[in-house]
């Protein structure tokens, strides 16, 4: 491990400070991720900076009903909170279907949107990889693909998103507040992740220092009534294949509005506007979830791969949307 | 597992282990020439007072004396050594971390890059803490932070000043009263080598609690709803221990029996 030093401001204003002055500086808050890259060699900081404890560690209610979450709350507690378990399902499932119990009770809503992929590759300094070493090649691409993109993906990358509670954010409708170098801002979720493009290596919007000090989730007529479904190779323990986050309103028995958003598919949580656009108004049934999902993934560009490629996700995305959106339309699901 | 073998971070770091040559068989059993230890090695010796100990028990001493003597394998105490010297010179980024560990309070000077699991297992000489895959994804270096299961591995020792720390060999209590997730492990056999087994037991009794507060598991359905007590919700709350021996029927059983509600 490359050596570093080890800083722990007194407040979240010093430590976005320190990092934004220093280039190879970086933020620690639970690191599950980053402690890992650093023993692989894929992080190689010259400054780990603690914010554990520099930003709110509670939920709290806000005026009209929505939540605002401090960045350095656990998942685990997130996930067991009542408020989350009963008026936003979406996110309280996408965060217990991730990693184990120890690695949530470690990790914060702020550091999980920000994990980078899993990409075997990326992981794998002994390999080329555009995101870790801009410019050096793509080794999924022909390579192992299993867990690559099949939408939004460039010739410079096919990785995926590896965040559950990304996915489940993006159909809450979620702002990501953030406080910078030059002062704060609010991100809205869908806005935060990038495309991967030509520049790989850059996963959000954020810029160099800029540390997320809440999340906000606003009340919706749809968060209740929401669910988030992951599909992995082993029951648990596992990052998605293809996971779908998806929240509606009924009126008069059709579907008022809508959001809906897949995991495992692309470089970041994907928001599928077209499913979203094919069911709203329309009158729950099969034939209309599955056109939803035919839209969504017209533009699907499956890989292929040494292991057999990922052509499968195509199939498997739209079986767990149409299963979710049954669910979710389900008359004992209104309670 | 081979506890004498330092990890790859160590040897990029310190330039040991020497690579063994296949045709010596002595060299094959570790052992090697004085005169052939790196430098910074001999350095240590002296420094720690001549003396090296082969063993993580650290009675027996062993001379090194003229080069050109054979020395046995010293990988653990070589590391031992080498992970003090990381501590205490390491470009002057080392800091000082004072925590918990199974009631024994310690203030320690630790180099940056050291884990919570190196800080137990190296600085402290207290291995209940097992390092498997070092990398987050098999739970035996599972230990209660503040009564809170985590894994020991993810964790830099610096972020954990002030914690309180229970591995599985401080579960019991002061009057040596095993804890009750350790004598339903015995009951039910729930191990075979053992090597994940302090680890399980940790993440059971982090489990218990968490359970007991009503927390959700992702096989909780609907999941605002209060869990049940089934071996559907221990197998899902302890997948993050993995045993590779295969012990889960006995695992399952004896965190069945432990955290049984009645």
């Amino acid at each position: 491990m490359k050596p570093f030093t080890f800083g722990k401001p007194a407040t979240a204003a010093e430590a976005v400070r320190a990092v934004a002055d220093e280039p190879d500086a970086v933020f620690l808050a639970g690191g599950t991720n980053l402690v890992d890259h650093l023993k692989l060699g894929v992080a190689q900081p010259a400054h780990v900076i603690d914010v554990t404890g520099l930003t709110s560690a509670d939920v709290r209610d806000d005026d009209g009903g929505g939540l605002v979450i401090g960045a350095g709350v656990r998942n685990s507690d997130l996930a067991a909170d009542r408020r989350v378990r009963e008026r936003f399902p979406a996110l309280a499932e996408a965060l217990l279907s991730g990693a184990s119990p120890q690695l949530r009770n470690m990790a914060t809503v702020g550091g999980n949107p920000l994990q980078r992929t899993r990409c075997v590759y990326f992981q794998d300094v002994t390999t080329p990889c555009n995101k870790r070493s801009p410019g050096s090649g793509c080794s999924a691409r022909g390579g192992y693909t299993r867990h690559h993109a099949i939408l939004g993906a460039s010739d410079e990358c096919v990785a995926t998103h590896p965040s559950d509670m990304a996915v489940a954010l993006l159909v809450l409708d979620a702002r990501v507040h953030v406080l910078g170098a030059s002062g704060a801002r609010v991100v809205p979720f869908a806005e935060l992740h990038r495309l991967p493009g030509e520049h790989p290596e850059r996963d959000t919007v954020l810029e160099h220092g800029e540390l997320i000090t809440e999340i906000t989730l606003p009340a919706t007529p749809w968060s209740h009534r929401s669910a988030y479904r992951k599909v992995r190779d082993r029951a648990s323990y596992a990052f998605a294949l293809v996971s779908v986050a998806a929240a509606l309103s009924l009126s008069d028995g059709r579907i008022d509005d809508v959001r809906i958003a897949l995991g495992g598919v692309a470089h970041k949580p994907w928001r599928a506007l077209r499913a979203e656009e094919a069911l709203r108004g329309a009158s729950p049934g099969e034939d209309v979830f599955r056109a939803a999902a035919d839209a969504e993934l017209a533009d699907a560009r499956p890989l292929d791969g040494l292991d057999g490629g990922n052509a499968f996700k195509i199939p498997l995305a739209t079986r767990t949307l149409v299963a979710v959106l049954r669910e979710l339309t389900a008359e004992e699901r209104a309670r | 597992m081979s506890a004498s073998r330092p990890p790859a971070s160590d040897a990029r770091t310190t330039g040991w282990p020497i690579p063994l040559t296949p045709w010596a068989p002595c060299r094959r059993a570790g052992f090697r020439r004085v005169g052939e230890l790196p430098a910074e090695a001999l350095d240590l010796v002296s420094r720690l007072g001549g003396q090296w100990s082969p063993r993580p028990d650290r009675r027996t001493r062993v001379r090194v004396s003229a080069p050109g003597e054979w020395v046995p394998p010293f990988y653990a105490s070589y590391r031992k050594a080498a992970n003090d010297l990381m501590t205490t010179e390491s470009l002057g980024a080392a800091r000082k971390v004072g925590l918990k560990v199974d009631g024994v309070t310690h203030e320690l000077t630790v180099d940056p890059r050291r884990t919570l699991l190196d800080l137990l297992r190296e600085q402290i000489d207290v291995y209940s803490a097992k390092k498997g895959c070092d990398h987050g994804q098999c739970g035996a270096c599972t230990v209660l932070v503040d009564g809170r299961r985590v894994l020991a591995c993810l964790m830099l020792a610096l972020a954990c000043d002030g914690a309180e720390v229970t591995t599985a060999a401080g579960l019991a209590g002061d009057d040596g009263e095993l804890h009750a997730v350790q004598r339903a492990f015995l009951a039910h056999d729930a191990f075979q080598c053992g090597y994940c087994t302090p680890g399980q037991i940790c993440s059971a009794a982090g489990m218990l609690r968490e359970f007991g507060e009503g927390a959700p598991s992702h096989v909780t359905s609907p999941v605002a709803d209060r869990p049940q007590w089934t071996d559907r919700e221990i197998a899902e709350r302890m997948s993050g221990n993995l045993c590779r021996c295969g012990a889960y029927a006995g695992i399952v059983a004896a965190v069945r029996e432990a955290g049984d509600p009645r």
